[in-house]
């Protein structure tokens, strides 16, 4: 699965399970948090993430 | 035609003279009158049409806020009353490209104007946008500025006349799979003999038809089962040793890093450093976690989440990637983490 910002791109070249980053410079963080706060959003992207790798691709 | 054809010209912020990557996440804005590149613009239209405005935005700030910014801009270029909006050219950065085609649809569809983008072929607006919008292929070079610019003028003009167009190849844009009637000079059967007789002579011939191009991608199975999973965490964002040791290309990459992790808790940003052309590396360079998220990857494994991280991240840039080298790197990482038993890949994109 990929972790993106430009989900319509990913779309394009095929990329079938895809959801939203932090940002182009900060995927899987978001520096004007606070690094407690910036790692608890990371945990949540990489479990949202993982929920994804569960979960079958309607085609 | 009396009236001179009123246009606003996009620009991403370094075209408009804005700033670089550091300014990247700027709003949308304007300028009145011709900026950058919109001044070798206004000298092609000569007394066809004047550059009333300049629009521009951020590249990571559209990408980011795509429909906030279309919106934005599209309410700004209204007060221009423009004919005819032309949209860079962005050669070959993806985001800029993205971003013209997006304008160019909003305003096409909401404002009821003609536009012409101007990017690459290969660029992913491209494929995006080509069957809405005429797009001129500038190559991927900001050398051919002028004769993209000029294409892309005589193009509009043609538009806002309500000219007939020629074919594609003919007027520079990328097709837009849109069919028309035309007479031959010979006859359906005729053609096809000629073109046979030049292909067993070895002669150049084109078809009338253009193969399409499927790319269907079978989707992988669902992993049913997290703690049993393996794991492997893979980025375009240019990750790699302190120093590069595997020379990895920050633009146009030809390869990938292979960075071993086993053990490792977090991304020590002393050991290890972002390579990339394409957007400000700074943030991901201070904490490399924001580009790989290891720290809570190793955490859930120390959990049982999920049963394995695998052993190696792999990297590579995303920056001005060649297509062909693109899929080749893609498909190398591939073959290596499913013969090493990976069964899932988390991607981090920039």
């Amino acid at each position: 699965m990929q972790i993106c910002t430009m989900i319509p791109v990913a779309k394009e070249v095929g990329s079938l399970r895809a959801m939203g980053s932090g940002g182009i410079v900060s995927p899987t963080g978001n520096p004007e948090l606070t690094p407690e706060k910036e790692k608890e959003f990371r945990r949540d992207l990489v479990l949202r993430a993982l929920q994804i790798l569960k979960e079958d691709v309607r085609e | 035609m009396t009236e001179k054809i009123r246009v606003v010209h996009y620009l991403n912020q370094f075209f408009a003279q804005v700033g670089g990557e550091e300014k990247a996440d700027i709003v949308p804005g304007f300028k009145e009158g011709p900026t950058g590149p919109g001044r070798a613009l206004q000298q092609i239209l000569v007394e066809h049409g004047e550059v009333v405005a300049t629009l521009f935005c951020g590249d990571n700030y559209f990408a980011e806020h795509s429909e906030q910014a279309k919106e934005e801009l599209l309410r700004q270029m209204a007060r221009f009353k423009p004919h005819l909006l032309i949209a860079g050219p962005a050669f070959e950065s993806g985001r800029y490209g993205v971003a013209c085609g997006a304008i160019c649809q909003g305003a096409q569809e909401r404002l009821g104007i003609h536009t012409v983008a101007g990017m690459d072929e290969e660029n992913a607006g491209a494929d995006l946008y080509c069957k809405h919008v005429y797009i001129i292929n500038s190559g991927d070079s900001v050398v051919r500025m002028l004769p993209a610019l000029r294409r892309m003028v005589t193009l509009g003009i043609k538009l806002v006349q309500g000219a007939p167009l020629g074919r594609p190849e003919e007027e520079g844009y990328i097709p837009r799979g849109i069919k028309r009637n035309a007479f031959a000079a010979k006859p359906p059967a005729e053609r096809a003999v000629d073109m046979l007789l030049a292909k067993i002579r070895g002669e150049p011939f084109k078809s009338e038809i253009a193969a399409p191009q499927f790319h269907h991608i079978k989707p992988a199975a669902a992993l049913r089962d997290l703690s049993s999973a393996v794991i492997a965490l893979v980025t375009d964002g240019g990750l790699v040793t302190e120093g590069n040791p595997e020379r990895m290309e920050p633009g146009r990459p030809t390869r990938f890093t292979t960075i071993p992790v086993e053990g490792i808790d977090r991304l020590d940003p002393k050991q290890f450093d972002v390579v990339h052309s394409g957007y400000d590396t700074a943030f991901a360079n201070q904490d490399p976690h924001r580009l790989v998220p290891l720290d809570i990857m190793r955490e859930l494994e120390q959990q049982g989440v999920i049963g394995k991280l695998h052993e190696s991240i792999h990297a590579t840039g995303g920056a001005h990637a060649a297509v062909e080298n693109a899929t080749r790197i893609g498909q190398s990482i591939a073959e290596r983490l499913k013969s090493a038993g990976v069964t899932g890949v988390i991607l981090t994109s920039t």
